[in-house]
This record gives C-alpha cells, structure tokens and sequence, in this order.
C-alpha cells in the first residue's frame, strides 16, 4: 500500500444549539479521498469551502461543535496504522509531530507570545524526536538554516520576528521531527511574492528529502501550480474535482475548475478575466442538486434537482459533474 | 430588545436568578411608597419585638417597625447606586470617547488624570471629606462625590473600545463617505459601546452602595436617613448582637447579601451576552 | 538592562505625581475644615479644669504658630510640604504632643502586613484555582468552587469581617474577638507574643481571603477559558505537547499578564476593604487609627493617615507595575 490516508464518505459537520435554535454547518460532505506516500496534494477552493475544516479532520483537531457525522478515516504510517477517531485519544497523541504534523492557519498567532522560540521547540520536538538536550540544539540549529533561519532566533520572541519568519519558524517546528505526514494550512498566504517563492521551494526541498506526504492547502492557484503533483477541488464542503496538477491546468473538466483555472494571470494573455456571479452558497442551507449551480454558466434542469457523484473519469481523474465530457464547449459557447 | 431578554431568561440560569433577586429587592423597596410611618421617627411602638406576625421583622431598639425601615433603606441605598452609576456613566463615556477619538495630547493627558484616579484609594479620600464636611455631607453630596471618584476604570475600557472601533474598516468607509465625525460617533459607534456602559452601570451600583453602606456603618454618612448602612451603624450602636436582638442585624444583612448578588449576577451574564468569545463557548458547549 | 531602569525612572516620576496631587488634594480638603484646629486643641485641654485665662491665650499663640495656621494658604501649603517630605506632619490631636507620624508609623506595620499576606495569599491561590476551573470546566469540585465564591464575591468587606467575626468569635467563640495581642501583653520578639499575634491575625485575615479570592478566581477562569481557543494554546495541543506544560507555561502564563494589570488597579480597593476589615475587629491598623481620628476630630492625624494611605497605594502599584515587564517581553520598555 502506498496510501497514507484513506477517506471514505466523510460527513463532518458544526452543530450548534444557541439559545435554544439548532444550526448545521455542513462543512465537510461526503468527501473520500486519499493521500499517497511521498506527494504533495493540494487542496484549492474558495474561502469558508470547508478547506481548514476538512483538515482539521485529518489532523485529529476537531473541537465541538465540530463533529463527524459520519465516513471513516485511516493513516497507514507504514509502522503504525491507526483511525484517530476510533482509538484512545492517547495513541493519537503519540504520533503527533512524530508522525505527523499540522501547521495552522495564521501563523501569526500561533506561537505562544510568552515563550521564547527555543522554548517553544522544545517543547514540541524534544520528546518526539527522542534525543538528548544536548544533542536536540545542534539538530534544531542545522534544520533552521535549511530554512534561511539564523540560529539567534531561538533566543526571540515571536514579536520580535518578521511574519515571513514567523511563518518560516511554524514550518520549522512542524518539519523538525521529520513526521510521514504533513498537514499545512495556507503556510505562505501572508507573505509577499518572493519570501513566497522561496518558502515554497523550502517546503518543496524539505518534502523530497524525507520522502514524507503533505497536504497542501491555499485558494491561491498558482501556489497549486508550483508545488503540488495532485489537487482536489472544494466547493462548499464538496470534493467536486481531483487529479494530477498538471492535467488539471491543461484540461479542466468541472466548471468551477475552469474558473478557477482560467482567472490565474498569464503573461501575453489577452482575453478578459470573467469573475464568477453570485455568492457562495451558504454551508448551512445548501441549494439541492449540485451545489454549484446556481452559479453554474452551463447548469440544466438536472443540475438543479439531482446531485452529481464523483466518478472516475480515467487519467487518474475524479470529477463531480453531469458535463464533464464537453465543459469547454460549453462553457465558451455560453459566453 | 424583548427578545434579548427572553432569551437570556430562558437559557442563562445566572442572568434568571439575578433577575428575580432583582425584581424581589426593588419591589421591596417600591413598597417604602406605601409605609403608613415616617422612617426617621424614633420611639414610636414598643422596642425590641421580635419578628411576628404584626411585626413582620420586628422592631429595632429604638421603635421602629424593621418592615417599613427596611423598605426606605433599600429604596434609599438602590437611588443611591443608581444615581453614582449615572453620573459616573456620564463622565466615563464623555472621558473615554474624547480620549479615544482624539488621541495625541488630549489622550495622554486625559490617561495621565485617569491613572491617578484608579490609584487613589477612594476610601481615606471619602472619608477625609466627611471629616471636612459632617453634616453638608448630604446622601446627594456623597453620590456626587463617589461618581466624581468612580468613573476611571470604565473610561479607560471605553477609550480602548474606542481606539478599535475607530481603526475598524467601516469607521474608514464613513470618513470616505463624508460623514462628520460626530455622526459617526453617535450613530456608528454608540450602538457598540452602549452595553459596555450598561453591563458597568450595574457593576458601579454594586461598587457604589458597597461604599455607602462602609461609610455609614462606621458612621460617616448622614445616620438620620435609613439605608443599608445606617441600619447596621443603628444596631451597632445599640450593640444589638450583644443585647441578643439579632434580628435587627440579620434582615439587613440578608437584604445586602440579595441586592449585591442579584446585581452581580445580573452583570456578570450581561457582560458574557456582549462579549461574543463567551458567547461562542456556550454554544459550543450545545446547552 | 538600561531600557528596564529608564523604564522604572518613568514609572517613579509617575509615582511621585501621584503622591504629589493626592497629598495635596488632601491638603487642601483638610483645611477647608470648618474645624479650626487651634480652638480645638484648646477645648480638650481645658475641658476638664479651669485654666486660667491668660495662660490659654499663651496657648494659642504656641499652637497656632505650632500649626502654621496664621499665614496664607498657599504659604500653609508649601510649609505643609517642607515638612512632610521629612515625613513630619505636625502633632496629634488625639494624643498631643505625640507627632503624628509616630502614631502612623506605629498602625503601619500591622496594615502591611495585613495586606501584604492576604493580597499574595488571594492572588496566588485565587489564580491557580481559577487557571484549573478555566481549564477543566467540567470539575465537580471547581464548579462548586466557583458557585460560593460567585456569592461571596459581591458582598462588602464590612459585612463578610461582621458575619465571620459573628460566626467564629460570637456564636462559637474559637477566636479572639479583636484587638492585634492579647491585651496584657509586651510588644517583644517571644513565643507568647508571636502566638498571640497569628491568632489575633486569623479573623480578619480570614475574611478578607474570603472576599478576595473570588475576584482573581472567576477573573482567571474567564481569561483561561479565553486563552484555551486561542491559535498557540490549540497548536500545542496538537503537536501532543504534555498538559500540564500547557496550563502552565502557555495558558496560566499567558493570563498572568492580565492578572497582574488588574491587580495593580484593585490594590486601592483591596487597601480600603484592609482599613475596613480592620475596624470591624478593633485591629490595630491605619483604618482603625483613621475611625479614631475622625471621631475626635484630630485634624493632622486624618490629613496623616490619608496621605500615608494614598502613597503607600501608589508605592505598592508602583511596585506592582515594575514587575510587568518581566512578565510581559511585549512591553516596550524605552
Ligand atoms: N468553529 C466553528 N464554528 C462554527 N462554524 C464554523 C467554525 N469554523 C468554521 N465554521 C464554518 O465552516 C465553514 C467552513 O469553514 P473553513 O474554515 O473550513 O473554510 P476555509 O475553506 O478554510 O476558508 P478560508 O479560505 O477562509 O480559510 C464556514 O462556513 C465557517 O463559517
Ligand atoms: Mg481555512
């Protein structure tokens, strides 16, 4: 087995009862999926799609009123297999950082402001990485300057760091361990273009030299483009496209992936960029049908009424869509 | 407005049982509109009765029926409360919208007035006053006295409500806009900063009749008009514990003990309504 | 090092003005006094005996340039001041010709101490109490806990020091009624008087504990129940650091910031329950000194206590605020 992580018809949602009215947020619906050893899967789609959610089921981080309602999920580390869910809480602790990592939205905020940032990998990786004291410094210092990073900046507190470093010092902690597994939620989105580059080619570095999995998360495409070998495709809380990145680029084959696709910005490209209308849709009231059609150029009465599964489309190709085979006709023809 | 409280009734057990220690107190004390005797005539029935059912808490040593001094006392002390958290509201929201909005020196010197007044002990202070003024130490007096020592706290919380409201993006969008500056304050930003001066309103009465019912016990008040402290300086005075008329200490004090926590809990869940985090954690928790 | 003293510098001259206008605010309540402290003197003097005329006048001339009272205010101000910054604010009333700094000197010591042992003993136990409450809110014992503390908490100092002096020294009479020592006893460094001291103590420590508990215990328990959602507290958590590390070092320290701003700004209050306590059971503080005062009238030892009282709170705030950015490394300290 290859696979890392398998879901299968995972259903996760936010149920809140406030004051005595109920509320579902279907954040996470009917998502299978896996995460092969040794790639880099991107995860894309726009804000609140359910993206931070869904890894967060990954991770083992839900809190209420997050909730699975239903699926199961598996990591196979290749020494352990477990479900998180399934077992003790306590196995599960276990194998954080040494077995797998999650590096949070916002990096900013992080670290504990209070502490300084040696203190802080110390906390997280000493015990992990199963070294001594003395040992752990020289083997923390050495994994930092892969990063660019100065060892001096042990002895800081996170306010006296850039957030380009701050966000550098979460990849750092999340990676230290050298995990199987990482999980990364929009790592690079508060930086600007050329630290962004350079911490995508760190991440990309780090990946192949520990042969680990990561699941990459960003809404911005073109990160997609540069890093990841796989994408999924969210739109409200549903898995709608997958595949490898480069056929994804070259042939969309869902709607809202051709939109996404085609708003990137090439150079010499003359055709006008077309903003997607409306809104997205609300997480607890859904449309029925597939999700996307209220906003779909291309829907028909089908896509209104009957929700479209993912099917197999061959190439190592998922998508979610009654139009699969001629978006692009379609799509042009409708403009 | 109604819908809050409803609410807040139904699933907040803290907000229900203020509420109802609340509303016993004050009708109480509304009962003092209906007292067929003068509270500050002495030696008017047989002293020392205990509670009976004539004399439903009896009478004190000095004459009184308990019953109907009791109602001016909490009549008197609740004014009280009320009429320092109003003028303390006042200066906090003036002190602390201006230090806000006008920042640079205005600010600094305003902050610098304020942390002298948060560091002045309020107690010696007011006591130094009684000390100067004895009889023109008039109940109205003492509560001016006591919002002019007790606005500094809330000010400085509505100065930093203030700063990040104004860096807020719709502050920005309405300076575009061209709306004056006092339109926005008044119609933007009061909306958000006027639970904060209700939910502290409550926590100054409950400050404020605390240190009424301190001075008067010790006898630094006006002693002539019942309220929650002069009651207990009266039975002090006649050494009521020792004389064994316990009753004459024992209903004040449960009536203290009902108003301060009716009132505290009535602003603790108040205070958990504004402030969304702790909101977000009861509905989290699904109760 | 040179960022921390310039810091302390600042915080000392604020200090110094916060003693400056509340003394002198103090000052000049205390001589809008209608009570003219010359005659008053006078009239306890000569209360019980015939005193010939003449030497009353005498008298007078002795207090009146005693107390500087015939030049104007604003000279009596800056006399007031020369004096006062060698801590001499003239003799007692009450006990004349006792300076009245002796008699301040002499309560002192006992509000310090007072105050010193149920400000660290709330705040320490208060926050660690309330750290654990905030971050196991489903415990029995703490919620519990934090019910009876909810309704002690609102209840005046003056009636919580009444109802256990009522509880523990009236209805079962296990401890001394008042006083500092038992009275008899020689203010000496023995047993016996050591022994007398810590018990005397215990009521009124007792009850001042009981009040201010309740204060750092839901205050630390609302901000540790805060502090748990937040990002660093939740990345800990999930790279599998141990729990206690978290509630210490990521969720208790990071409360204790705020803890410590509000324990700089309740020093003031928490010193006015301490002189309120300490009537209700006859202790010999500074409040008992300032009731005794006030009741007889004695002018400079209430204008005394009041200013010993205003800087000592100033003094301790200040102390209070210097420990800050030691706490804090996101206070700037230039
Ligand atoms: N703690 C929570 N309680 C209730 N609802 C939540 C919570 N967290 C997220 N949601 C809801 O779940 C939905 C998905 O949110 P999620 O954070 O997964 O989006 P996202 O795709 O990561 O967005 P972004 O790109 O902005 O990070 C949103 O509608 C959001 O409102
Ligand atoms: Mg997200």
């Amino acid at each position: 087995m290859s696979d890392v992580l398998t879901v299968n018809k995972l259903k996760a949602y936010y149920i809140m009862n406030y004051f005595g009215t109920k509320r579902e947020v279907r954040a996470v619906d009917n998502v299978s999926l896996t995460i092969r050893k040794n790639e880099i899967y991107g995860i894309a789609g726009e804000s609140s799609s359910g993206k931070t959610s869904l890894i967060k089921v990954f991770a083992a981080a839900m809190r209420p009123p997050f909730e699975i309602v239903d699926g199961d999920i598996k990591f196979d580390f290749g020494d352990v297999k477990i479900d998180p869910y399934a077992e003790d809480k306590s196995k599960v602790d276990a194998l954080r950082w040494s077995h797998f990592s999650y590096i949070m939205q916002g990096s900013m905020s992080v670290l504990n402001p209070v502490r300084k940032i040696g203190k802080t990998f110390e906390d997280f990786a000493l015990k992990p990485m199963g070294v001594s004291k003395a040992e752990f410094i020289p083997l923390v210092i050495e994994h930092l300057k892969k990063l660019k990073l100065s060892p001096d900046i042990l002895n800081s507190y996170p306010h006296e760091l850039s957030g380009g470093m701050c966000q550098r010092v979460t990849i750092a902690l999340a990676t230290v361990c050298r995990p199987k597994f990482i999980i990364a939620d929009e790592p690079t989105t508060a930086l600007d273009v050329v630290v962004q580059k350079e911490v995508l080619s760190m991440i990309r570095g780090i990946q192949q030299e520990m042969g680990s999995s990561v699941v990459f998360v960003t809404h911005d495409m073109s990160v997609h483009a540069n890093i990841t070998d796989r994408i999924g495709i969210f739109y409200a809380g549903r898995l709608v496209e997958e595949g490898p990145t480069k056929l994804m680029f070259e042939q969309p084959k869902h709607p809202y992936t051709y939109h996404l696709v085609s708003s990137i910005p090439r150079i010499g490209d003359t055709q006008r960029r077309t903003s997607l209308e409306g809104k997205p849709p609300s997480l607890a009231t859904p449309p029925n049908g597939c999700r996307f059609h209220p906003r779909c150029p291309i829907a028909t009465d089908k896509c209104s009424q009957e929700n479209p599964e993912l099917v197999d489309v061959g190439e190592g190709r998922r998508v979610a869509c009654f139009h699969s085979d001629k978006v692009k006709p379609l799509l042009e023809a409708a403009q | 407005m109604f819908k809050v409280f409803s609410d807040l009734m139904r699933y907040n057990i803290e907000f229900a049982i203020g509420f109802f220690l609340f509303l016993f107190v004050f009708i109480f004390g509304a009962l003092s509109f209906f007292s067929p005797v003068d509270p500050t005539q002495i030696y008017m029935l047989v002293p020392d009765i205990k509670p009976n059912a004539q004399y439903w808490f009896g009478t004190n040593s000095r004459g009184q029926d308990l019953f109907w001094q009791m109602t001016f006392a909490v009549r008197n002390s609740l004014l009280f409360g009320f009429t320092v958290a109003m003028m303390s509201r006042v200066l906090s929201l003036v002190i602390g919208l201006v230090s806000g909005y006008a920042g640079g020196w205005a600010d600094r010197i305003l902050m610098f007035v304020n942390d002298i007044f948060v560091s002045i002990p309020v107690f010696p202070i007011l006591v130094l006053f009684f000390f100067v003024l004895r009889d023109d130490l008039t109940t109205l007096n003492l509560a001016i006295l006591v919002a002019l020592l007790g606005w500094a706290f809330d000010a400085r919380l509505i100065r930093s409500m203030m700063l990040s409201l104004k860096h807020r993006e719709f502050t920005q969008h309405a300076i575009f806009s061209g709306m004056p500056m006092h339109k926005i304050v008044l119609k933007e930003h009061l909306p958000y900063i006027m639970p904060i001066v209700f939910s502290t309103a409550l926590a100054n009465m409950i400050w404020s009749i605390g240190i009424e019912v301190t001075l008067a016990v010790l006898g630094f008040a006006n002693i002539s008009i019942p309220t929650f402290g002069t009651m207990l300086y009266w039975a002090n005075n006649h050494s009521a514990m020792i004389a064994g008329i316990w009753w004459w200490i024992l209903i004040p004090v449960v009536f203290i003990a009902m108003t301060f926590l009716g009132l505290y809990l009535l602003s603790v869940s108040l205070n958990e309504y504004i402030d969304p985090r702790q909101r977000l954690r009861r509905m989290g928790g699904g109760s | 090092m040179i960022n921390y003293l310039l810091f302390a510098a600042k915080r000392f001259l604020q200090l110094v003005a916060v003693v400056f206008s509340g003394v002198s605010v103090a000052f000049f309540v205390s001589h809008l006094s209608p009570i003219d402290p010359v005659e008053a003197a006078i009239r306890r003097s000569t209360r019980n005996s015939n005193v010939n005329p003449e030497a009353v006048e005498k008298m007078r001339e002795t207090l009146t340039a005693l107390y500087g009272v015939d030049v104007p205010m604003w000279q009596q101000f800056t006399n007031f001041w020369s004096k006062v910054v060698v801590g001499d604010f003239g003799p007692s009333l009450l006990s004349f010709p006792t300076p009245t700094m002796d008699l301040v000197l002499r309560a002192l010591p006992w509000t310090v101490g007072l105050l010193l042992v149920t400000v660290l003993g709330t705040w320490c136990i208060g926050n660690f109490l309330g750290a654990f409450a905030g971050y196991f809110q489903n415990n029995k014992y703490l919620k519990a806990f934090g019910i009876v503390t909810m309704s002690i908490q609102p209840i005046p100092y003056y009636i919580v020091a009444f109802l256990t002096l009522i509880l523990l020294a009236f209805i079962w009479p296990i401890l001394p009624l008042g006083g500092g020592y038992a009275i008899g006893l020689v203010q000496e460094w023995s047993w016996v008087f050591v022994l007398s001291v810590m018990k005397h103590a215990i009521l009124p420590i007792l009850s001042l504990i009981l009040v201010g508990l309740g204060l750092w215990f839901l205050g630390m328990r609302a901000l540790v129940s805060n502090i748990i959602s937040e990002d660093y507290v939740v990345f800990a958590e999930l790279a599998g650091v141990s729990k206690p590390k978290i509630v210490i070092s990521y969720v208790m320290r990071n409360a204790l910031v705020p803890q410590l701003t509000a324990l700089a700004m309740a020093i003031g209050g928490i010193f006015s329950g301490t002189i309120i306590t300490e009537q209700v059971f006859s202790y010999p503080g500074l409040g008992s000194l300032l009731v005794r005062a006030v009741n007889s009238g004695d002018y400079t030892l209430v204008l005394a206590v009041s200013s010993v009282a205003v800087a000592a709170v100033a003094v301790a705030i200040f102390i209070v605020d210097l420990l800050h950015p030691l706490l804090d490394p996101r206070i700037k300290v230039e």
